[in-house]
């Protein structure tokens, strides 16, 4: 039997996956905008200029910081976890179910993986876009104290990741949305409110500080204020990174299968 | 017609689990052939549609398309197909020429060929006055014929129609039909499957009947009907249910007799005077109706069932 290669002359098949996200988010583009460029400024503004204001005149400083310099880099984080989730759950499972986008994509040279590979790599395109934009406003605000700021969109992709792999994963298993509104609801709600978000993980009650540091986005709230605060220990660190790489890992070793099975099976 | 084989499947089996989708499938297809699966849903149509699209992986079996093996080389070969599946899968969110454009970039077709081919698919599929509308506004008729050029996008060697005319009206259904003529004379393999044996026979120069996943007969439309079928068929519909009994009389006047729930099929060489006949026993049906025999006919014989339910 002949065997013979695809002839590679232009883009390799993931990225006319991400192209076609690309396209499609510049034509779609402006509901997004909202929910990811202008909640995050505006929490900012009610947050941490209002809270901020309660803050500064009973208690002064949070952690060292003035309470919107100590809300500014969570927010990062939540913008991007929700970022994640919003690009996974419901549009995979349009794509693989309702618009069937994707099983148009494997009747062509693409592979479940080249799908894979393309969403995710259009997510990380959108979240470090949607991180640099970010990291510009609260450098506005003044929040930004140490050159690892500029780490701050890489952090933001690395959020998103570790959340839209495995919704990706999980999204392309499933026969209807009836269990995203739970997710949502009690997961990335509570997540954005209880991760030490708002305030610092010692207002919490000692028995429960270990508790929240098994929630993933607080290692990715942990992590953006470490960078914009320019000082942190390695160990916690490589800690944050390594839980949300884990979390992007297996979101990818699992998306792999389930993509696979309901689009090639 | 080259001669050329341009596919092959010997014993391809797909199965779900325990259930055995195709049941040890062979056949081989020429290049610039078109090429029928008749069959009704369940048969196991789709199934083998998704192998020879080198999309899903049989479980066991042997296919070759262009030569090659689908297994190592499944995105070369989907390279040079074009697939129109049996839904739509249309970007409804999207304009037209965009479905058109997007698609062929998952083929890698530079930006200056992909306008060129989108202008001349639209004026293909009459569909250049509306390209910059949104999919979502097109009719049903219309969101087909726009699948079907965008499986064009890539010129493909073979075209492959699942169900290509399901749900569309008559008008609609035609013009598709004109359409598809169109590529096979261009030289286009066309591979098709469908519920309907008016358009087997109408676009197929050779077919395959399928029933639960496996063949059952192959060959030239008009050859399967002089096969498998008589001359004509005589329709006769009675007031009464009383069809069993008027079955052993009715034998007399037939090489084959059909019962169905709400006909008596009586398969002849000449309907007319079978008919005089039977009207001459005594034997008054409600109504009458003397047809040719057809694909419908065909599926009966073999398997004992209609086609469409």
């Amino acid at each position: 039997m002949l065997s013979a290669k695809e002839p590679q002359l232009g883009w390799p098949r993931w990225r006319r996956s991400w192209w076609f996200h690309a396209v499609y988010y510049a034509q779609t583009w402006r509901g997004s905008v909202v929910s990811t460029v202008l909640f995050p400024i505006f929490y900012l503004a009610a947050l941490g200029v209002g809270v901020g204001h309660l803050v500064a005149a009973h208690s002064g400083l949070v952690d060292g910081q003035t309470y919107l310099h100590f809300i500014a880099p969570s927010l990062l984080a939540t913008t991007t976890m929700q970022l994640g989730e919003g690009e996974s759950l419901w549009p995979v499972l349009a794509s693989v179910k309702w618009i069937r986008s994707y099983h148009a994509a494997v009747a062509t040279p693409l592979e479940p993986e080249d799908i894979l590979s393309g969403k995710l790599s259009w997510v990380a395109t959108r979240a470090f876009a949607t991180g640099v934009i970010y990291t510009a406003v609260i450098g506005c605000f003044g929040a930004l104290q140490s050159w690892w700021s500029l780490t701050l969109p890489v952090i933001g992709t690395l959020v998103a990741l570790a959340f839209a792999a495995p919704m990706t994963a999980y999204a392309a298993t499933v026969e209807s949305d009836a269990s995203f509104t739970a997710i949502y609801r009690f997961a990335i709600v509570p997540m954005f409110l209880f991760s030490a978000t708002f305030y610092p993980v010692s207002a919490y009650p000692g028995y429960l500080r270990p508790v929240v540091q098994l929630v993933p986005l607080y290692h990715g709230v942990a992590l953006a204020r470490t960078a914009a605060y320019g000082h942190g220990s390695i160990s916690s660190i490589i800690g944050h990174v390594a839980v949300l790489g884990a979390m992007s890992t297996l979101g990818v070793l699992w998306g792999r299968r389930s993509l696979r099975r309901r689009l090639i099976g | 017609m080259s001669g050329e084989r341009i596919l092959e499947a010997h014993q391809l089996v797909k199965r779900f689990g325990d259930f055995t989708a195709v049941d040890g499938v062979s056949f081989a297809i020429d290049r610039g052939e078109s090429f029928g699966f008749l069959g009704p849903n369940g048969a196991g149509k789709t199934s083998t549609m998704r192998m020879i699209s080198a999309v899903s992986q049989p479980t066991s079996g042997d296919l070759t398309i262009f030569g090659l093996d689908p297994r190592t080389n499944g995105p070369l070969i989907r390279g040079r197909l074009g697939v129109v599946p049996q839904e739509d899968t249309l970007e409804l969110e999207l304009s037209v020429r965009l479905n058109l454009e997007m698609f062929g970039r998952y083929f890698d077709l530079p930006r200056a060929t992909l306008r060129a081919r989108a202008a001349e698919l639209l004026e293909f599929a009459q569909l250049t006055d509306r390209a910059n509308d949104r999919v979502d506004d097109l009719s049903g008729g219309l969101k087909r014929r726009l699948t079907i050029a965008r499986a064009l996008i890539n010129r493909p060697e073979i075209l492959i129609l699942d169900e290509p005319t399901t749900g569309l009206d008559p008008q609609a259904r035609h013009l598709l039909w004109e359409r598809l003529y169109r590529l096979k004379r261009e030289g286009v393999t066309l591979i098709i499957t469908t519920h309907y044996m008016d358009e087997a026979e109408q676009l197929c120069d050779r077919l395959v009947v399928m029933d639960h996943g496996t063949i059952v007969a192959e060959g030239a439309p008009r050859d399967l009907i002089v096969h498998h079928s008589t001359r004509e068929v005589v329709e006769l519909r009675f007031s009464t249910d009383a069809h069993d009994g008027l079955a052993e009389r009715l034998e007399a006047f037939a090489r084959r007799v059909e019962v169905l729930p709400d006909r008596v099929l009586l398969y002849v060489d000449d309907g007319d005077e079978t008919l005089r006949d039977v009207h001459a026993a005594g034997i008054s049906p409600a109504s009458a109706l003397v047809r040719r025999s057809s694909l419908e006919d065909v599926f009966l014989r073999l398997t004992g069932r209609t086609l469409v339910d």
